[in-house]
């Protein structure tokens, strides 16, 4: 799974997709996710790493994560696998 | 090392240039508590989902009302809607407050005795009322508001068959202005049939009348079209004066003040748009006061107040089944709070609140309750934090006509708490059980296994 290349980050969490012009909000835990997809982390690494930061379990996270992919993917900013 | 707050990753579309109607009114503060008692304790001692009453509340909104108009005009008298909110307490604590009673059946009538309220101190109004209702509350004194020629007539028969006078007061419908107009209970002003109902009574010399009576409609945005009702009554009540020397000696101008809920389709909030007390009471003994009635026989002005002095102390406590995504992405939480027990969101958008800390992002989402009908959608579209399966959330202001129009459709209905003044949570009315409605049920023998 990668991020669209052309899509612009910035550091407070604001994106643009210039290919569609839609631009998006993130709030600080969907950075930190978007920047770890952005270095191709794997789910599980994703997932260790904020369930040792975060007071969360893992299945609370687990649904929380694919959501979050399904609504990348809504909103054309995933590659096509 | 201690683990931070979590919440759950967001991402959401900017619509630049396309304010969300609701924007300026997101819930994410939550409401985790209700006089003093905890939304999350009341959910484990007695069950989600729950009804909550607010005893407080209550008697601050009655109080306020009361006000409003007793430092306007020197008879008030308050009767409450039974149909409004019938449950013993919640009418008990009205009738404690001075409110007589309203009702329009004969199971609300037998209610009201029940409830301690002294027969003339019960207004029967509606279409609906038995020869034996009317046999009852003959005698027992009761304030009879005739609907129909043909009450008018049963009534007069039975007075002369049981030798009592009823006491009574017509209602009349009327055109105040608004649409639609209500011209299905009572009689109309317009046409004359109202003094034609008034001159039958007056000649027949069986039945005393005592008032006049209207509900011109329910949640009215405007306090004018008040004004118009009080002065037709007015007219009428000056006209049998002149006629017959019989003084009127209360009018009634029924319900229909607003609560402060936004109806569906609204663009601004109900608790912005909504008159207060002291407008429909300005616009209601403006006109009785600086009318042709002298001031030794001013009529006392009876209200039938319903929704505006309950729905703010009503709550409904639920908890979140589920999370989805539709197919078009947009999110959704179902609750465990359906139609069939808020049967006012089919009128009201209803304010949603977590019941626990959460978020401050939010995300447009549907509400969905847990029948399985597509009917079954508490708010179509709102601003909502994301919530978690098992979180729990608060609805407001749903103390008017749910706990009477509710149904049991598809799930059973909940317990009902009363919290009183002193913050002790009191059950008032036990949740259903399959018993409850096995034992109204009869199976024909050939048909059992
Ligand atoms: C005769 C009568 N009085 C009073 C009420 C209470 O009305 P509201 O809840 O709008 O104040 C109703 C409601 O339908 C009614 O029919």
């Amino acid at each position: 799974m990668r991020l669209k290349k052309n899509i612009a980050i910035s550091e407070t969490g604001f994106i643009f997709n210039p290919s569609t012009g839609d631009s998006f909000t993130l709030n600080p835990i969907g950075i930190e996710i978007l920047s770890f997809i952005e270095n191709e982390k794997k789910y599980e690494e994703i997932s260790d790493a904020i369930l040792e930061k975060y007071d969360v379990d893992t299945i609370t996270f687990e649904k929380n994560y694919y959501d979050f992919i399904q609504m990348l993917k809504n909103n054309h900013l995933l590659e096509n696998e | 090392m201690e683990k931070l707050r979590y919440e759950s990753p967001i991402i959401n579309k900017v619509n630049a240039g396309m304010p969300d109607k609701f924007g300026m009114n997101v819930n994410t503060k939550p409401i985790s508590y209700i006089d003093g008692v905890s939304v999350k304790d009341l959910l484990k001692d007695y069950g989600s989902p729950l009804f909550v009453l607010s005893e407080k509340t209550i008697t601050e909104t009655y109080n306020n009302s009361k006000r409003a108009f007793t430092s306007r005009y020197p008879k008030i008298q308050f009767a409450w809607s039974y149909k409004t909110n019938y449950l013993n307490a919640v009418c008990s604590l009205f009738h404690q407050l001075g409110s007589w009673a309203e009702v329009v059946s004969g199971f609300e009538y037998e209610k009201a005795i029940k409830n301690g309220i002294e027969g003339k101190h019960i207004i029967f109004n509606g279409p609906d009322k038995s020869k034996e209702d009317l046999i009852k509350a003959s005698k027992n004194g009761s304030l009879i508001h005739i609907d129909h020629f043909d009450e008018l007539y049963m009534l007069i028969e039975i007075a002369d068959s049981i030798d009592e006078t009823p006491k009574v007061a017509i209602r009349v419908n009327m055109d105040t202005g608004i649409f639609p107009q209500w011209d299905r209970f009572g009689f109309n002003y317009e046409n004359g049939e109202a003094w034609n109902a008034i001159n039958r009574i007056m000649i027949s010399k069986k039945l005393n009348l005592v008032g006049l009576h209207c509900h011109i409609g329910t949640y009215m945005m405007s306090p004018s079209p008040y004004s118009v009702a009080t002065k037709k009554l007015i007219d009428l009540a000056l006209e049998i004066d002149h006629k017959y020397k019989h003084k009127i000696k209360y009018l009634d101008l029924g319900g229909g003040f607003a609560s402060k809920n936004t109806l569906k389709g609204a663009y601004l909030p109900g608790t912005d748009t909504c008159p207060t007390f002291d407008d429909y009471a300005d616009a209601i003994t403006n006109v009785i006061i600086n009318s042709q009635i002298s001031p030794e026989n001013l009529p006392t002005l009876i209200l039938e107040t319903g929704r505006a002095l309950i729905d703010d102390a009503g709550y409904i406590l639920g908890t979140v089944l589920a999370n989805k995504r539709l197919a078009s992405g947009r999110r959704a939480t179902i609750i465990d709070i359906g139609v069939n027990m808020l049967f006012t969101s089919f009128w009201y958008e209803h304010e949603i609140f977590p019941a626990q800390q959460c978020s401050t992002q939010t995300e447009d989402t549907t509400i969905y309750g847990p029948l399985c009908m597509n009917i079954d959608v508490i708010r179509q579209a709102i601003q909502f934090p994301i919530l978690q399966k098992g979180d729990n959330v608060v609805i407001k202001r749903i103390g008017a006509y749910n706990m009477t129009q509710w149904m049991q459709f598809i799930t059973l209905r909940p317990k009902i708490i009363l919290i009183d003044t002193e913050s002790k949570a009191h059950i008032i009315r036990k949740n259903e059980t399959n018993s409850v409605f096995e034992n109204l049920e009869i199976t024909p023998k050939y048909l059992k296994k």
